[in-house]
């Protein structure tokens, strides 16, 4: 289903990533995590703002358990945790986040 | 009759390069492209081949590719030509026919 | 479930056939289920983490900075053999610096890439326990 922000139309998959990954911008986390009642605060953002940069420098979307170790690593022991990023993203940390983040779903993620 | 002859194979897997170089006749031209511009490269177990028939034929490698395999123009074998898609489609041009080693 | 013995044997240069990238995709999916996983480079395959790889030119995915990534995925093992490098002209120096770190040892970063001879592969091929060539 596409979805509009900023005024523009943005394309999805029919799992709801987004076609054009390069064409994602933050208002697109917001209006996506709204359609699916998600409110986005800044540790939310932290976690999104993360899988950009490990996205732009690796060209995918790490599994669940990378991204947890990395997290740990980068913001710290008490967030690079599965309770912690399970809180935030209840449908997943992976597949959630990846998704408001404007990146494919989570290789190997199933 | 003159002919372009293109090669997409890495020399190192297939035998397109050799059997194109074998059976090019003086004059002709050979494109390196893909997996082929591989060929393009100095001090490989084929470099000796390459550098060998540019006596009779001209060598080009299309620059885009040897650039996504992360090879340096700077290293390429003295004499072969970088062209771009632009040149590629010149080349065409300019033979007579464009023979495909596959 | 028992550890096994993964190998990943890449042949191929990328880009001019899809199979670097159907291997590393089933590399990075095979990795969740824990495994003891090698990967080697032979042949063609060398070229697969070649440095500086550009793909702007040929409209297709640079997949090259997602090796970079397989230490994250505990994938610390990546055998190249000396006899391919040197047919191609090529030296350590021309491929990426891989590397893991090592979270025992505060994360310090460690070199992935092994360079070992035909003779040596073959020993380390023969300790496998699975097999997978691409």
């Amino acid at each position: 289903m596409p979805f509009e922000a900023n005024g523009k139309t943005f394309e999805t998959d029919e799992e709801g990533y987004m076609v054009d990954l390069g064409s994602w911008e933050p208002e697109c986390a917001t209006v996506m995590a709204a359609l699916e009642d998600q409110p986005l605060t800044e540790a939310h953002w932290e976690v999104l703002n993360f899988l950009r940069e490990y996205y732009d420098e690796y060209q995918i979307a790490p599994a669940v358990r990378v991204l947890t170790k990395a997290i740990g690593k980068k913001l710290g022991k008490d967030k690079g945790n599965s309770k912690y990023l399970y809180e935030l993203f209840p449908y997943g940390p992976g597949k959630q986040a990846c998704k408001y983040a404007g990146l494919p779903k989570p290789t190997g993620c199933v | 009759m003159s002919t372009l002859h293109t090669v997409n194979k890495s020399p190192f897997e297939r035998d397109s390069l050799s059997s194109c170089i074998r059976l090019a006749a003086k004059g002709h031209s050979i494109l390196l492209i893909e997996d082929g511009a591989l060929g393009a490269m100095a001090g490989t177990d084929h470099s000796d081949m390459v550098a060998g028939v540019m006596k009779d034929v001209s060598v080009y490698v299309l620059g885009p590719d040897l650039a996504a395999r992360g090879m340096s123009e700077d290293r390429i074998i003295d004499g072969i030509q970088v062209v771009d898609y632009s040149g590629f489609v010149e080349l065409t041009a300019k033979h007579d026919t464009c023979q495909s080693w596959l | 479930m028992a550890t096994k013995k993964f190998m990943f044997i890449n042949r191929k240069a990328p880009y001019g056939t899809v199979y670097a990238l159907e291997s590393l995709e089933v590399v990075l999916i095979g990795a969740a289920f824990e495994q003891d996983v090698s990967l080697a480079f032979i042949g063609d395959g060398v070229y697969q983490i070649a440095k500086g790889q550009s793909t702007d030119g040929i409209g297709m995915k640079n997949f090259s900075p997602t090796y970079k990534a397989l230490g994250d995925y505990e994938i610390t093992k990546l055998y190249v053999e000396k006899e391919s490098l040197e047919a191609r002209g090529l030296t350590l120096d021309d491929l990426m610096p891989l590397v893991w770190e090592d979270e025992d040892d505060d994360y310090a970063e460690k070199p992935s890439i092994r360079l070992v001879s035909s003779a040596e592969l073959a020993e380390v091929f023969d300790d496998q326990d699975v097999v997978l060539s691409f």
